[in-house]
């Protein structure tokens, strides 16, 4: 692996930016490898950064259908936050959220995390209490977490409408100091260098198609597009098509798959100083480092694996949009997608152990999985490595819908469920 | 934003309906016989599949009727709408 510094950098410029070599590999798959990860997303990739880095397990492959980083990693809104009300949530929210502060030095690649604040906004008397009790909770948790009234949530970001007058007007807002956002496509390519400089192999453009179980149960491979590859342990991170690979070991799944979609708008000078969110009016906004505004709108009423979402869902977002912050309303909007998201009936992740021996799974991190990335894959390669649950993760089974231990998260995407 | 034919009054768009989720799903006929495991299996998990679906719609700003759909997950194309108790008709032509 090349190093980046700025002595490289300068170096390369001098050379004419011609000695860069590629930043992984692209490998034929080998006959078998100890750990298997089926999807190349972020979370796959660093669950197996995490197995080469921490835990020495390096004969991993990733394989995913498409190319890396080409599912929800590169279509989410790249929101970051761990202001969460369950204890469970918080620790493995924050726990990703003390990973990103140190992750661009730890991979040596800039994922670009801008902890520039991320602002929830209360419009009715309800929100008001429900995100204050969620305020406390964080601090008793060490979370950082302050109240803003109207006027300090217009000086934090001047370009709200704060105007009593409108339809849903603006009674303050949560802040969450230490959140913010980092460059989606930068993630999933960090870690994919970085696991590929530890041995990993990343096989892309190769479905699975099948998983294979020993007599006693146990998987032994996965049949793929490019034949049969053994595997002593598999983790499935697949995100909106987790039901349709589990469906391959025979386990039925608490999920069910939604399009959310989000949308960019040409670039602007930048003026937006930090991320908003408004759960109640479903409008989640910031500005990347281009000048785009970049937008959420909420998920399609019914299942889908389409990967587009209807036009009314977004139309609906841009109506807040253009109520909240009055000077975008003549903004273009260049480009809008979709992305399928797993969605869980507590709205909380599944990461650990399954029915079927040496099969893993992580999923059902529904509409706001990026901003786990990195602590999701750092307890999930633990889970795998030692066939037992990281003590951050240990909430977040399969069988809690079984024994009835949800944790029934309704601000895990902080949007009306 | 689909349109969907309501079985009882015709092709309305979506706005108008509200999605029940999988169809078919039984309550169980003697619940004190379950399982931990079965009642998991009634409550939480679900077929999710990546192809024809049947599910419940309700037509909510409508006659307020709930109905049956088998629609294709990755077209989004619905192949038949039915009333309930009625069965799942067989999948047929273009997806």
């Amino acid at each position: 692996m090349q190093k980046f510094s700025a002595l490289s950098l300068v170096r390369r410029a001098f050379g004419g930016h011609t000695g860069w070599q590629p930043q992984w590999r692209q490998p034929e798959p080998k006959k078998s490898y100890d750990v298997v990860i089926v999807g190349a997303g972020g979370h796959g990739l660093s669950t197996a950064y995490y197995l080469a880095a921490e835990h020495g397990v390096r004969n991993v492959a990733v394989i995913d259908k498409g190319w890396l980083g080409g599912g929800n990693t590169g279509r989410n809104t790249t929101i970051i936050r761990s202001n969460y009300l369950f204890d469970e949530s918080m620790a493995i929210f924050d726990h990703a959220v003390k990973l990103w502060e140190g992750l661009s030095q730890a991979l040596n690649y800039n994922v670009m995390y801008s902890p520039r604040g991320v602002l929830m906004l209360a419009h009715n008397v309800h929100d008001v209490q429900s995100f204050k009790r969620h305020l406390h909770a964080n601090r008793l948790k060490g979370i950082d977490a302050e109240w803003l009234s109207p006027e300090q949530t217009k000086e934090f970001c001047p370009p709200l409408n704060i105007s009593p007058d409108i339809r849903y007007p603006v009674l303050g807002a949560t802040l969450q100091r230490r959140g913010g956002t980092a460059r989606h496509d930068a993630v999933a390519w960090g870690f994919a260098r970085a696991a590929d400089a530890l041995g990993v192999d990343i096989i892309q453009n190769c479905a699975v198609t099948g998983i294979r179980r020993g007599p006693d149960g146990a998987v032994i491979g996965v049949e793929t597009e490019k034949g049969y590859i053994g595997a002593r342990k598999i983790g499935v991170v697949a995100a909106g098509n987790t039901s349709v690979v589990m469906a391959m070991a025979g386990v039925r799944m608490p999920l069910e798959s939604y399009p959310l979609q989000a949308l960019v708008s040409e670039p602007v000078k930048a003026d937006f100083p930090c991320v908003v969110m408004s759960n109640t009016i479903h409008a989640y906004i910031s500005q990347s480092d281009k000048g785009e505004m970049v937008i959420g709108a909420g998920t399609d009423a019914y299942t889908s694996y389409s990967q587009t979402g209807g036009l009314h869902i977004a139309t609906h977002t841009l109506d807040a949009i253009c109520e909240l912050v009055p000077m975008y309303r003549r903004l273009r909007m260049l480009r809008n997608w979709g992305g399928i998201v797993d969605v869980t009936p507590d709205r909380s992740p599944i990461i650990g152990t399954t029915p079927v021996p040496g099969l893993f799974v992580n999923c059902g991190w529904g509409t706001g999985g990026f901003k786990a990335t990195p602590g999701s894959g750092n307890v999930f390669a633990h889970t795998i490595a030692t066939g037992a649950p990281h003590a951050i993760n240990a909430g977040f089974t399969l069988n809690r819908f079984r024994d009835g231990l949800l944790i029934d998260e309704a601000a895990a995407a902080a949007v009306a469920h | 934003m689909l349109l969907i034919r309501c079985p009882y009054c015709g092709e309305r768009p979506e706005v108008e309906f509200r999605h029940g989720g999988e169809a078919h799903i039984a309550r169980p006929a003697d619940p004190a016989t379950l399982t931990d495991e079965e009642w998991a299996d009634f409550l939480y998990m679900r077929s999710n599949p990546r192809g024809l679906h049947a599910e419940r719609w309700r037509h909510v700003h409508g006659c307020g009727r709930f109905f049956n759909a088998v629609r294709h997950t990755v077209t989004d194309k619905f192949l038949a709408t039915y009333k309930v108790g009625e069965p799942r008709p067989a999948p047929e032509g273009e997806l």
